[in-house]
């Protein structure tokens, strides 16, 4: 449960917006279930008082739709940003992606987003209701009573492996602000390094193959803001197609993981937007990972104007030839 | 759809002995847009030429592929064929079937099989070339040396003479580098500063040439022909404009006891100081970490004492911009530290010293006022050892010396010894050696007199180790040739330490983008045919910084480069590169990778309204590329992560087109 209230986040909001600090918020509001919480471009008090959520199911990183959101406000546009989300408001600073005078970011403490595949995975399909009190209570058709969940349970996997409490953009801060955590998000990566290269084309084939071309990793990832997608353009060659044989499934993800390559912040988005549950953070992290062991640990968003390993030259770069010799070591 | 024209080139036997040519004209005949194919004997000669030319007329062709040596050999004069057929002299493509296909190769069946692969990738791409026409920018007609030595100098005078304006900077306070350290040169032993300081008096006089002493390159931005540097010039605390030189203040100043740099820490030095009597400019400098007024700001004896009112304790750091057209790095070597080299005891005996530290001890304006005395004790010294390759042929001991020949110590040694045994007759001397080298212009006769009219013991072989012991350095060593251990009571040892280029090449080079070998000497464009020329356009390279080199060599390389750079600057425009970048607006999004990675600083970034498919208009922030400034490396398009970037003659799609031809 967030130790934040949806009502603290509605009194700012509104008082925000009465103060002409802002002119619109970026919020969340409920979608077709209780679980899937959807983004929500809000204007007035009423709305807001209406329909704004915050709950457990809040996981959507709205950074990137400042892109697209903040040059179209008269003023200010209001963004409630977790830790996650303001590494990527800081990568996309840097890109020059939004006007940061055009934006009052407020940080909100988080305890962590719960995911509702581990939810039915306990109380099964068929969920009507859920409430996020002290437990998590989830009415299904199946049940009469509701099943009562702890948060820790069915906590997502980034947020299990949570990489920083802290939040390093805000103009104000509600709530906790914690440390950055010295978590095990690359064990995963680990494990698979540690796989025969067949084994691990074999790992990637069954994850890969299940992908419906939908685009939502791209459309949800803040790495992914060019103005033409290659993927949306008819003269790349590579454009919006379902894949035609198992060497184009993987292209694309592996494509998109490259081009996000030492940009990625490792927000986990792709993976909570995925219909088919396709692990892809663990590409990006896998990029992560070399970067930190070849050229020494890169956070990407940490600081805005950070340049990248991938993209900065300096005398102490190693060499290729050492980063052939660790092949074996960093598969 | 191009019609395209294919010419393999036998180079004599130089790919007709690995690979199948006819077989190659043969095979790429079928390519698309090939309407033509030939294969000639030599394609580069006037017959290849005319061949081409006729091609083009008779088949109508409009763009072309000569499969023979690399681009860097021959690509200007299929482009200049081209032309003069009438054709953009860029609708030339090389495939490069002999370096990197014929002369790897052993095998006829592999070569011709490879030797097809790339002119077909040759052949896609040139039926995605577009024709390009470059641009030209002018030429900022003054030139800058930096460093102040005798290579700096001479190339300095060269190009004044030639009528452009050129400036100097040199780190120290005054020019004249480590010629103005020696004492005698080889071979004809006339003494250094006596052909030296009038150069030196020439560089000062001459109204073309400024001088910026004391100073540093800070920054290099720009090109050939359009360099924008910036030069920190360190505040030396004097008036350089107003100081007559006169030395009151040097007589005057209480703090004495600061290391001579000139006569290498030997004797001391005053905080205010003129490096030595001939030093140009003759200036005095304030030594900040020295001077007490500086310092502490007690004292102001030197102000007071100067007539001119030279002294300015509140100088600063002055930063000056400048343009120029050409820039030649002089900057010089410095003989290697001997810390490593604990078994010659240069670290615990004063009477162990390098040959620059010799030079000092034997010139009349050095520390024994050119008595040849030992150090710790100011004695005569009777035996005197010398020892060569001290960290020069370093073949096991790379992290202690050099593994390169450092060319002119068994020179000096032999000067250094037949001096000494013509001026005390009662020393006696020995050299000791792994090979003597001597090839120059009288440079064999010379250290033959040694040996032979001066009775200097050569002995092949080398010291082992040195121990002071009382007043005597014991000194073992083994004769090779006699085939036995010696031992000898030595005065004085005299080590020829290996010379290395100077500290300040490496962070120089950075800021160039010119390249350096792995032993920080600057390298040539072409080490046989362009040897005083950096890979780097309109950067030249003078003197040591190169290589080792005498005082000869210097001299003459100092010339060529000079003329080089007349070459350039007596040119009004030069002609660029138009395979240049250029920014797809409506693909970029401004995220600024490319301008970081941008050596050249060539990439700006502008607003720019945008109108879009609703009919809404947009302000986006995007890339812009000064055509002028641009040199097409390419980094951009491969750092830009929308696409948005492409090289102009080397497109993306020209890329890829070539990947698809090498691996269908």
């Amino acid at each position: 449960m967030q130790k934040i209230t949806r009502d603290q986040l509605v009194e700012k909001a509104v008082s925000l917006l009465e103060a002409g600090t802002v002119s619109a918020v970026l919020g969340w509001k409920k979608g077709e279930f209780d679980y899937d919480i959807t983004p929500a471009l809000f204007k007035s008090a009423e709305e807001i008082k209406e329909l704004f959520v915050w709950n457990d199911f809040c996981g959507a990183n709205f950074s990137k739709y400042l892109v697209a959101k903040a040059p179209k406000q008269e003023g200010k546009l209001l963004v409630f940003l977790k830790p996650c989300d303001t590494y990527s408001f800081n990568q996309l600073l840097t890109e020059h992606r939004f006007d940061r005078e055009k934006v009052y970011a407020v940080g909100i403490g988080c305890e962590g987003m719960a995911d509702i595949d581990k939810v039915k995975a306990i109380c099964g399909d068929g969920i009507v209701s859920i409430n996020c009190g002290e437990k998590m209570a989830v009415g299904t058709i199946y049940n009469d009573a509701e099943t009562l969940i702890d948060y820790a349970d069915v906590l997502a996997e980034r947020c299990v492996n949570c990489k920083s409490k802290k939040h390093v953009a805000y103009d104000e801060l509600m709530g906790d602000d914690g440390e950055v955590i010295d978590s095990d998000r690359f064990d995963e990566v680990a494990r698979i390094e540690a796989m025969t290269p067949d084994e691990r084309f074999e790992f990637w084939q069954d994850q890969l193959s299940r992908c419906i071309r939908c685009n939502a990793c791209r459309d949800a990832c803040p790495a992914c803001t060019c103005e033409k997608c290659v993927f949306d353009n008819p003269k790349s060659g590579v454009e919006n197609k379902a894949p035609a044989n198992s060497f184009e499934e993987k292209m694309f993800h592996i494509i998109r993981a490259f081009h996000v390559a030492g940009r990625c912040t490792d927000c986990g988005e792709c993976s909570r937007v995925c219909p088919q549950n396709i692990p892809l953070h663990l590409l990006n992290r896998k990029f992560i990972k070399d970067i930190n062991e070849f050229y020494g640990d890169y956070q990407a968003g940490a600081e805005v104007g950070s340049r990248a390993p991938l993209v900065n030259y300096t005398t102490e770069d190693l060499e290729p030839s050492e980063v052939f010799d660790r092949r074996d070591t960093n598969a | 759809m191009q019609r395209i024209g294919v010419f393999v080139c036998w180079c004599g036997s130089n790919i007709a002995g690995t690979v199948d040519v006819v077989a190659v004209a043969e095979a790429l005949k079928n390519e698309p847009g090939v309407v033509f194919s030939t294969n000639y004997q030599y394609m580069c000669s006037q017959a290849g030429q005319d061949m081409i030319k006729q091609a083009v007329a008779e088949h109508k062709l409009t763009g072309i592929v000569v499969c023979s040596c690399s681009p860097r050999m021959h690509e200007a004069t299929f482009r200049k064929t081209a032309a003069a057929a009438g054709l953009n002299p860029y609708m030339v493509e090389i495939a490069n079937i002999r370096e990197q296909c014929s002369w790897v190769h052993k095998d006829m069946v592999t070569g011709t099989e490879k030797a097809i692969i790339l002119g077909k990738a040759a052949v896609a791409k040139v039926n995605l070339n577009a024709p390009l026409t470059p641009g030209e920018s002018p030429v900022t007609k003054r030139a800058l040396v930096i460093g102040g030595g005798i290579a700096g100098i001479q190339t300095a005078l060269d190009i004044a003479d030639a009528g452009f304006p050129v400036d100097i900077v040199e780190k120290l306070p005054t020019i004249g580098g480590k010629m103005a350290q020696l004492d005698k040169t080889f071979p004809t032993l006339d003494c250094a500063a006596c052909i030296l300081t009038p150069k030196m008096v020439d560089v000062a006089q001459n109204d073309k040439i400024r001088i910026f002493s004391y100073s540093e390159v800070a920054e290099i931005k720009g090109f050939v022909g359009n360099f924008d540097v910036k030069i920190k010039k360190k505040a030396r605390y004097v008036n350089e404009d107003i100081c007559t030189g006169c030395g009151a203040c040097v007589e005057k100043c209480p703090m004495k006891k600061v290391p001579n740099e000139f006569n290498l820490g030997m004797d001391n030095r005053h905080a205010i100081y003129i490096p030595f009597a001939q030093a140009v400019p003759k200036v005095a400098t304030i030594d900040p970490n020295a001077c007490n007024m500086l310092k502490n700001g007690k004292c102001g004896l030197c102000a007071k004492v100067c007539a001119a009112g030279a002294i300015d304790y509140k100088q600063k750091d002055q930063i000056i911009e400048e343009k120029y057209g050409a820039i030649v790095v002089a900057t010089g070597f410095n003989p290697i530290s001997m810390d490593k080299f604990d078994e010659f005891a240069y670290n615990q005996s004063k009477d162990v010293i390098t040959s620059l530290e010799f030079e000092r001890l034997t010139n009349a304006a050095g520390p024994t006022a050119g008595k040849l005395l030992r150090p710790s004790d100011l004695e005569h010294p009777h035996t005197i050892v010398f020892v060569q390759c001290v960290g020069s042929r370093c073949d096991s001991c790379a992290e202690k010396g050099k593994e390169y020949c450092s060319k002119i110590c068994c020179m000096y040694t032999a000067k250094h010894a037949m001096l000494t045994r013509d001026k005390y007759p009662d020393t006696e001397v020995y050299v000791f050696y792994i090979d003597v080298r001597t090839p120059g212009k009288n440079f064999d006769e010379f250290y033959r007199r040694a040996v032979e009219e001066y009775g200097v013991h050569y002995i092949k072989g080398m010291v082992g180790k040195v121990t002071p012991e009382g007043k005597k350095l014991k000194v073992q060593a083994s004769d090779l040739i006699a085939n036995k251990q010696l031992h000898i009571d030595a005065d004085l040892v005299v080590l020829a330490a290996a010379i290395e280029p100077d500290k300040t090449a490496r962070p120089l080079a950075t800021m160039l983008t010119a390249s350096m070998d792995t032993n920080d000497f600057f390298t040539e464009a072409h080490p046989k045919l362009r040897p005083v020329e950096s890979p780097t356009a309109g950067v030249f390279l003078s003197g040591a910084c190169q290589g080792p080199k005498d005082i000869p060599e210097t001299v003459s390389q100092a010339g060529a480069a000079a003329s080089k750079v007349i070459g350039l600057l007596a040119k009004d425009k030069l002609t660029g590169n138009p395979c240049i970048a250029s920014s797809n607006e409506l693909m970029c999004n401004g995220c600024s990778a490319c301008e970081k990675v941008c050596p050249y600083g060539a990439i700006t970034y502008e607003n720019k309204e945008f109108r879009m498919p609703d009919r809404t208009t947009k302000i986006r922030r995007v890339a812009s590329v000064n055509p002028a400034v641009c040199q097409g490396c390419g980094a951009c398009t491969v750092a830009c992560p929308s696409g948005a970037m492409d090289l102009r003659g080397f497109s993306s799609a020209q890329i890829m087109a070539e990947v698809d031809a090498i691996c269908k």
